[in-house]
């Protein structure tokens, strides 16, 4: 019973909970925002009256998962100081100023330009319209590398000063944590992903449509932008993913050891990259693996010959760093969520590949399978996305900030654990209605298809957008 | 003044632009259930606040954020000390956010009904409780020499607080009632103006006995000055209601929330978290901040962004400065 009333391990599963949970939601925000703006771009532009049905329909899934965004953000700027108040107090000084900052350039941006987005179809002149969606797109973005930068801090803390006076970590340049090379890799990584996820969705929702031969004008080129996307999101995700495990074995080389549950450094042929292992469950040991030799070396260092360290020579060294413990993540954890995150990406990219091959020219393939491997293969690169953030996150344990302050020591000394269970469950409850009511909120508005667009005024040749009303 | 002095009252600026938007907000959405008669009225009053709800919102983020950035211990010590508090506040805008955005997305009566009740209930219980927050925290409550809280949550709920919360609720309910008289035409203006004539009478009964128990108990110079405005402005703002002068009644009521707000921070002053049971464990300005360096940076980043945030806000209630009517809400499209 007292296991079970343990607010340490009560926060933890609250932290990753409302964490991946807010999570789901944000890779849509960032990806689709940019997709609306493309979109009703290109019908400025052009007035072809099938990209407004586009910005519309889009729109539509885009504002049913931002309400979703918005309100699970609240929920991580509270839980740091309502579960996590020794980590706020020694923290706050540098992690404080990234979320504030947040505030300040994005959320405000983001929060205001929606509005006028979404209620100034016929107040705002077309230009101006157009940029509030723009601005609205920007915001997310931003906010995205204010938070990516306050977590890289957590990886791998720069640009601060021990006061031991004070018992905190004091920031002396803001310079350096914003230019985090964490923060530089992991950024353009993410809003990569991000993109992958709103392609998913993008062909998923066209897919639906096309299955059934209805809206093709609007859902064709819904589909090959939705393709393109994410062939080309995926290049970019892979590129800054590469950067990211650079900068990962310079600033956390436990992190890669455990993301390949290597316990022997090891070097060059050696040093090589398991596609598939079958071991023990908690990785501690090995059965069987197809491995591909270099290609760990290669991944962490760029160099053919390069040694990465094994988990047991870092401990080794952490205890002569830090005093006797176990600095080593739960291995099973980081190897697996490490292997997941890549293959959904690449399983998700496979699909994309082939569609593209199979809608080449006019082509619309014919067979019911294919559009189903096209719908149902959405939750692949979201999926990834989840399993990377619990890579990210697990793989800096037993560290709540890397070599500086262990997550044992950050949580609230005088919450009880009953406190944290009533608001894990709260929480656990709350979310897990709002997703059944989003998600079928979410395919409702893909089933009804782009909105019906009134006739262009005959004399400019313009369509009027009616405006949006609750 | 010192920096952290500085960002004491800044910290006090973003609360009193969260209280003076979010309180018409969650003000009109407390009025539902007294000022519609049917499904055109309810999406009449939720669309008078669409378009800047979010925008409001988002003051109390910047405002946790700048309270986190600036005076981290004092945000540690709150969050951690009114948990349960605040994780009701939280259920509570969760609820509520989505509701403004899911309640017209399919056309049953039922789903419409259960998205309402979440807007009332979502809009009442942080109205409620960020006034027994705030009346906590200038009455005090009980810390250890770690600066953590030791009470509990019934601790949290003694009748200064509680009459603290009673006001905040009464303050943003006639608040979001007048900009509803503000914001609309026909006969639902007319409604709002005779209730928020009511409410008014009772807000300013129940406001005066929390200002004035907070006046003797805590009061300062400062205090009674910001309480004798809020108190004029607010009866102003119920008297220019009664004449029908709406803009100016809602104008007064902002003023009324907004020094409210500085009076209750003047009373803290030079304290963040005074601890009640021995003034030694207190949080104050000066061993709850953060470093000069970080404070500069926040500074600077205030001086160049707020100015442009409030510009760009101002704006869009320029942009939607117009009347709404029952004719403004084309039939359901389902």
């Amino acid at each position: 019973m007292n296991e079970l009333l343990d607010p340490l391990l009560l926060a933890r599963w609250q932290f990753g909970l409302t964490t991946v949970y807010h999570f789901l939601f944000v890779p849509i925000t960032i990806g689709m925002a940019t997709t609306v703006a493309i979109f009703q771009t290109a019908w400025v532009r052009t007035d072809k009256v099938v990209y407004l049905q586009l910005t519309k329909f889009f729109g539509t899934l885009f504002l049913i998962n931002f309400a979703m965004g918005v309100v699970t953000g609240i929920v991580q700027e509270f839980q740091f100081g309502m579960n996590w108040s020794e980590y706020s107090r020694f923290v706050g000084d540098v992690f404080g100023a990234p979320l504030a900052l947040e505030g300040l350039l994005a959320f405000f941006l983001e929060a205001t330009f929606i509005g006028l987005w979404i209620f100034g179809w016929d107040k705002l002149p077309r230009g101006l319209h157009l940029a509030t969606i723009w601005a609205t797109a920007v915001g997310t973005v931003l906010s995205a590398y204010f938070i990516i930068a306050a977590n890289a801090f957590m990886q791998n803390p720069v640009g601060f000063e021990l006061n031991d006076e004070a018992g905190r970590a004091e920031l002396v340049s803001i310079g350096e944590v914003l230019s985090n090379p964490v923060a530089l890799a992991a950024f353009p990584h993410t809003i990569a992903g991000s993109f992958m996820v709103t392609a998913g969705l993008i062909i998923a929702a066209a897919a639906w449509h096309l299955k059934r031969r209805q809206f093709a004008d609007a859902m064709r080129p819904a589909l090959k932008f939705g393709l393109w996307l994410m062939v080309g999101s995926m290049a970019a995700t892979f590129f800054f993913g590469d950067q990211l495990s650079l900068a990962m074995t310079a600033t956390q080389p436990m992190k890669m050891a455990a993301a390949e549950a290597l316990y022997d450094t090891a070097c060059g042929a050696d040093a090589s990259f398991s596609l598939f292992s079958i071991g023990t469950p908690d990785g501690s040991e090995e059965i069987w693996s197809l491995r591909v030799p270099y290609l760990l070396a290669l991944l962490s260092t760029h160099t053919l010959d390069g040694c990465v360290e094994g988990i047991n020579d870092l401990n080794a060294e952490y205890v002569e760093l830090w005093g006797p413990g176990d600095y080593t993540p739960i291995i099973w954890i980081t190897y697996w969520s490490f292997r997941w995150m890549i293959g959904l990406g690449i399983a998700h990219t496979l699909v994309a590949i082939v569609g593209l091959w199979l809608t080449r020219g006019d082509r619309l393939p014919k067979q019911k399978w294919v559009w189903n491997v096209a719908i149902w293969s959405f939750p692949l690169s979201l999926l990834a996305m989840s399993v990377g953030w619990v890579f990210t996150e697990m793989g800096r344990q037993p560290w709540i900030v890397f070599s500086l302050l262990p997550t044992e020591s950050a949580v609230s000394p005088n919450v009880t654990g009953l406190e944290v269970l009533i608001s894990l469950i709260a929480f656990t409850v709350v979310y897990g209605v709002l997703a059944v009511v989003e998600v079928g909120l979410i395919i409702r508005a893909i089933r009804k298809g782009p909105p019906e667009i009134g006739e262009p005024d005959p004399e400019s040749g313009v369509v009027k957008p009616t405006t949006t009303v609750y | 003044m010192d920096l952290a002095t500085l960002w004491f009252w800044i910290v006090a600026a973003l609360f009193v632009g969260y209280f003076v938007l979010d309180g018409f907000d969650f003000g009109v959405g407390m009025s539902l259930p007294f000022l519609s008669k049917d499904d055109t009225d309810r999406r009449v009053l939720i669309n008078t606040i669409g378009p800047v709800w979010d925008l409001n919102e988002t003051w109390v983020i910047v405002a946790g954020a700048a309270l986190f950035a600036a005076f981290p211990e004092w945000y540690a010590t709150l969050f951690s000390g009114f948990y349960l508090a605040l994780l009701l506040i939280l259920l509570a805008l969760i609820v509520r956010g989505v509701s403004f955005e899911y309640r017209h997305q399919r056309p049953e009566v039922e789903w419409k009904a259960r998205f309402d009740w979440m807007i009332i209930i979502g809009s009442a219980v942080p109205a409620l409780l960020w006034g027994v927050a705030f009346a906590n925290i200038v009455q005090g409550v009980p810390l250890d020499e770690g600066h953590n809280y030791t009470g509990t949550l019934l601790d949290l709920l003694n009748p200064y607080a509680l009459l603290g919360g009673l006001t905040t609720l009464l303050l943003f309910f006639t608040h979001g009632v007048v900009f509803v008289s503000l914001k609309t035409d026909g006969e639902i203006r007319e409604r709002a103006r005779k209730l928020a004539v009511r409410s008014g009478l009772i807000t300013i009964v129940v406001a005066a006995s929390f200002l004035v128990w907070t006046g003797f108990a805590f009061g300062t110079a400062w205090f009674w000055g910001f309480a004798a405005v809020a108190a004029l402005c607010l009866i102003g703002s119920w008297l220019m209601n009664a004449r029908g002068a709406e803009g100016w009644s809602f104008g007064l009521m902002a003023v009324t929330i907004g020094t409210a707000v500085l009076a209750l921070f003047s009373a803290l002053f030079p304290d963040v978290m005074p601890a009640s049971n021995d003034p030694a464990n207190s949080l104050t300005i000066a061993n709850a901040s953060s470093s000069d360096y970080t404070l500069t940076i926040m500074s600077w980043t205030a001086l160049i962004f707020l100015p442009l945030v409030l510009a760009y806000q101002g704006w869009t209630y320029w942009i939607f400065r117009k009347r709404l009517t029952r004719e403004h809400i084309p039939a359901a499209a389902h």
